[in-house]
């Protein structure tokens, strides 16, 4: 709960910067270099605060594992919850970096056939087609079938899931590792679809049903997992890590981009608008715990957070530098305003999502088809993020980083502008 | 969010003008003069293999994806889309990925599974947007199904403009193609089955391969027997990458390299297929599938909704999906047609997203362009007659609605016309104005991809060649001279191919 109450409070500290925080232009802009360094060292404290609360996660899971009860129970899945804050505000990243675009999957990819893992209810169906493991169901199996060969299951270990679980058969949906399997294990289904409710999986998963000592064995090697990739993670942001090490070749243009991919094309579209289209309460990215709400107003912090160079850390300290923003404020003062209020506005609507769902209306209910008000403020929270994109662009354009998308680039003279 | 539809009619237009038969060949009209002599000097068959040509690596020009080589390598947007467009991807990505769901169910806006299909997921068969797999013994057929056909009788009510038909006359009962999979109460069509015998195959210095020469049969049929002319054709599924740029290669640079008749006497034909594109209505080249037999993503993409998942969309609007009156118990199960959501199963937009989807796959950069290996396999690839038919350049229209793809130097390695490929590849199943023996030259880009995105290598229309090497022996008729010719080859000079069709 420590935890929890915190992720409210770093939100209220970084509102408070936000408000006193100059907004007259810089007289010089900082270099490029200095804005990076900023921008990698809120990346590297993001994911030494992940992986704290991946740790947290492992001691709590630890705990159920050796005396199940509704009690440990309850820990653990409010261990998971606080360790995805740190986590999804570090998403900002994910686009503009590749090391970590190509590590993300392991950790977050979403959404997933539970099938796979361990029993689900009936209605999830077991028409067997080209995902022949979509009702595999590892925990009660020793043996499964992969891509025509029989693999031995009878180990489940941390390799075992990396390597042999994860995408089985090509197919993305087998998602085997990272914090939503973890979420499937410690809440299960969400059979109330659209109306109220989460996951109801019961502690005595963990003790007296069966298979529970290689459920447990699961959720043991996936926490591991997770605590394990997040290392890898941190240790990629440190000095002379790869991903620090990029980024003088990637340049600014890694952090807009980042900002852009995030914002419209990840959040705005595949989480947010497709699940409003389908009105699935499958196409929620924590569809087992219903966190959703939390998960997305966090991915509109982070994107203020590389903005400003800036992130409010759980010990409460505050990591800032250089910015990306003042270097625009330098070029185009109003465009720096105007772009902090369109990031100011997102978090604003993803809040009004956040605030109904703590009052009783879930994300999955308000995507349901016919909630007209849900659907509203959901859709809300949409137009905010495509109109904070639109002004991303403008800073792309401003810094001349937009070979990207410069009207008639002409690739027969010179495709390299378009790769800056 | 914002669906482009006009993105669409504008490639029905720009290569609906182009349909000029048996007439000199038009010059494609998006360039003036000027730039038009640019793309004829950039796409001239290099003369020079002493180093790669510029831009060589950039097979997809600006939209090249440049991301670390692994299995994800096909699943990247094409590198120059806007964030917009990059939200239409992601969302249409979602969709590829969606496993549909059988009607009735809570989710209404997206069941309708079936009630046949050979996937429940478009990603299934197109496994990381790669190829499909063969299925090993015992496995059920799921990427590679049979596609079914009868001659056409008296009574052909196909739709038809200026004697080209809109698509084959299917099995009276199991329609167009054998789909193997049925929801919940309703049996499959049948189980398709392989047998393959050995092949030896000794090249000029002895050494011998061995292919696998496949036959194909159907057991546990469904609904009783199929006609007696019914004719079959494997088809495997193929790679997304790249599909929207070669969309856009002008019609009149692709009818360029056409010479059905063998006019220029070099054993080449080159023919162009056409269909009737159920948008317009109007004849257009077929650029896509094994045979050429779709012109656009967008109809190859509803037909395969209908065809493979039993999903109907407003372009191709059959809620039971491939089922005929034959199958009556197929006909009598609910489907998932919701009027006030829309028209078909997957109402618009979904049809679009997934069409954007399947444009703006990314093609990735090529490696080891530079390898002296590599350059001496290109010259082998040249000297050998390869690029007769695997055409390698091409300049996108100016005109593409997509900014993304306008005016972009592409190296598909392909002219996206029809060959005869001889008695061992024929599958004596015509498919519009392509006859048994003729296939579609399919794209070279990301073949040295293949096993790294796929976890398995298996080449050409089924699947059957397991290595490039087996998919050269394998060409016969218009490709038989350059094949005998590589089978001639020293050993280091066949490596030095495959090395380069390894760089693609």
């Amino acid at each position: 709960m420590k935890l929890k109450s915190y992720g409210v409070l770093a939100r209220l500290t970084l509102a408070l910067t936000l408000m006193t925080a100059p907004v007259a232009a810089y007289a010089q802009a900082p270099a490029d270099a200095e804005i990076l360094n900023t921008y990698a060292n809120v990346a590297q404290a993001g994911y030494e605060d992940a992986l704290t609360g991946a740790k947290a996660l492992e001691v709590a899971v630890d705990a159920l594992i050796a005396s199940p009860s509704e009690a440990t129970l309850k820990a653990a899945r409010q261990a998971w919850i606080n360790s995805r804050p740190a986590y999804m505000q570090t998403e900002a990243f994910r686009f503009g970096n590749p090391i970590v675009d190509d590590w993300e999957g392991r950790v977050n990819a979403w959404p997933l056939d539970e099938g796979l893992i361990d029993y689900v209810d009936a209605s999830y169906g077991t028409e067997s087609d080209a995902n022949s493991l979509y009702t595999a169901n590892v925990i009660a199996n020793t043996r499964i079938t992969i891509d025509g060969k029989e693999v031995d299951a009878a180990n489940i270990t941390p390799d075992f899931l990396q390597n042999t679980l994860q995408e089985a058969g090509g197919i993305e949906s087998n998602v085997a590792t990272g914090y939503h399997a973890i979420e499937f294990l410690l809440w299960g289904q969400d059979l109330h679809g659209t109306g109220p409710g989460a996951g109801e999986r019961p502690f005595t998963d963990y003790s007296t049903a069966a298979h529970a000592d290689r459920r447990a064995a699961y959720l043991k090697a996936a926490t591991s997992l997770l605590v394990s990739d997040l290392e890898e993670m941190v240790g990629d942001w440190q000095t002379d890590g790869a991903a620090r090490k990029a980024l003088p070749g990637l340049g600014i243009s890694a952090i807009l981009t980042g900002m852009g991919s995030l914002s419209f094309g990840e959040l705005a579209g595949q989480r947010m608008k497709l699940g409003l289209l389908l009105h699935d309460p499958e196409e929620e990215h924590d569809c087992f715990s219903d966190n959703t709400y939390n998960s997305y107003l966090d991915d509109g912090i982070s994107l203020r957070n590389v903005y400003l160079g800036t992130y409010a850390r759980v010990d409460g300290s505050v990591v800032k530098g250089p910015s990306i923003s003042e270097l625009i404020a330098a070029k185009d003062a109003a465009l720096d305003t105007e772009l902090k209020g369109l990031l100011d506005a997102s978090v604003g609507k993803l809040q009004a999502i956040a605030d109904r769902a703590k009052g009783g209306e879930a994300y999955d209910q308000q995507i349901g088809e016919g909630n007209v008000e849900g659907n509203a403020t959901v859709q809300a929270a949409i137009d905010a993020l495509i109109a904070q994109t639109r002004g991303i662009e403008r800073a792309v354009a401003l810094l001349k980083l937009d070979g990207v998308t410069i009207e008639g680039s002409d690739s027969l003279t010179n495709p390299d502008a378009v790769f800056q | 969010m914002h669906i482009r539809l006009t993105i669409l009619l504008a490639a029905v237009l720009a290569t609906g003008l182009a349909v000029a038969q048996d007439g000199v060949p038009a010059t494609r009209t998006d360039l003036i003069p000027k730039d038009l002599l640019r793309v004829q000097k950039v796409t001239a068959p290099t003369t020079d293999f002493s180093k790669p040509e510029q831009f060589e690596n950039l097979s997809a020009g600006a939209g090249t994806t440049r991301k670390p080589v692994n299995g994800n390598v096909f699943s990247h947007f094409q590198a120059n889309l806007s964030f917009e467009q990059q939200a239409d991807f992601s969302i249409g990505d979602s969709l590829f990925r969606k496993l549909w769901v059988s009607a009735p169910s809570s989710t209404q806006a997206s069941d309708g599974l079936g009630p046949l299909f050979n996937s429940r997921a478009c990603q299934s068969c197109h496994i990381k947007d790669g190829r499909g797999h063969v299925p090993g013994p015992g496995e059920a057929g799921e990427s590679l199904f049979l596609r079914l056909s009868v001659p056409p009788g008296a009574n052909d009510t196909r739709e038809s403009v200026n004697g080209i038909f809109a698509d084959e006359v299917g099995d009276p009962t199991y329609g167009g193609q054998l789909q193997n999979f049925a929801v919940a109460g309703l049996p499959g069509e049948g189980r398709m089955v392989i047998d393959y015998t050995d092949l030896p195959v000794t090249l000029g210095d002895g050494t011998v391969v061995h292919l696998r020469s496949p036959h194909y049969s159907v057991a546990d049929l469904g609904f009783g027997p199929m006609a007696p002319d019914v004719m079959m054709s494997p088809r495997i599924a193929p790679q997304m990458i790249g599909l929207g740029l070669v969309e856009q290669i002008p019609a009149e640079d692709i009818l360029a390299n056409a010479d059905p008749k063998d006019a220029n006497g070099d054993g080449i034909s080159g023919k162009p297929n056409y269909t009737v594109d159920p948008v317009s209505h109007s004849v257009m080249l077929g650029r896509f599938g094994w045979k050429a037999g779709k012109a656009t993503v967008r109809s190859q993409s509803a037909g395969a909704f209908a065809g493979d998942i039993g999903i109907a969309t407003p372009l191709v609007n059959k809620p039971y999906g491939d089922c005929t009156p034959n199958e009556a118990a197929c006909l009598a199960l609910p489907n998932g047609v919701q009027e006030r959501l829309g028209v078909g199963e997957a109402p618009d937009p979904v049809l679009d997203l997934v069409t954007f989807y399947s444009q703006t796959v990314g093609v990735p950069e090529r490696r080891n362009i530079g390898d002296p290996a590599v350059l001496r396999g290109k010259e082998a690839f040249y000297t050998l007659g390869c690029t007769a038919c695997h055409t390698p350049k091409f300049v996108t229209s100016r005109k593409a609605e997509n900014p993304a793809q306008k005016f972009q130097l592409i190296w598909p390695y392909s002219d996206f016309l029809l060959h005869d490929m001889g008695d061992g590849l024929a599958d004596y199943r015509p498919e519009g104005l392509a006859d048994g023996y003729e296939w579609r030259t399919p794209p070279l880009w990301g073949t040295g991809l293949t096993q790294t995105v796929s976890g398995k290598t298996e080449l050409l229309h089924d699947g059957r060649a397991r290595d490039v090497t087996e998919a050269i022996l394998w060409h016969g008729g218009e490709g038989q001279k350059s094949r005998d010719a590589f089978a001639n080859l020293p050993k280091s000079a066949r490596d030095d191919l495959t090395a380069f069709l390894e760089s693609l």
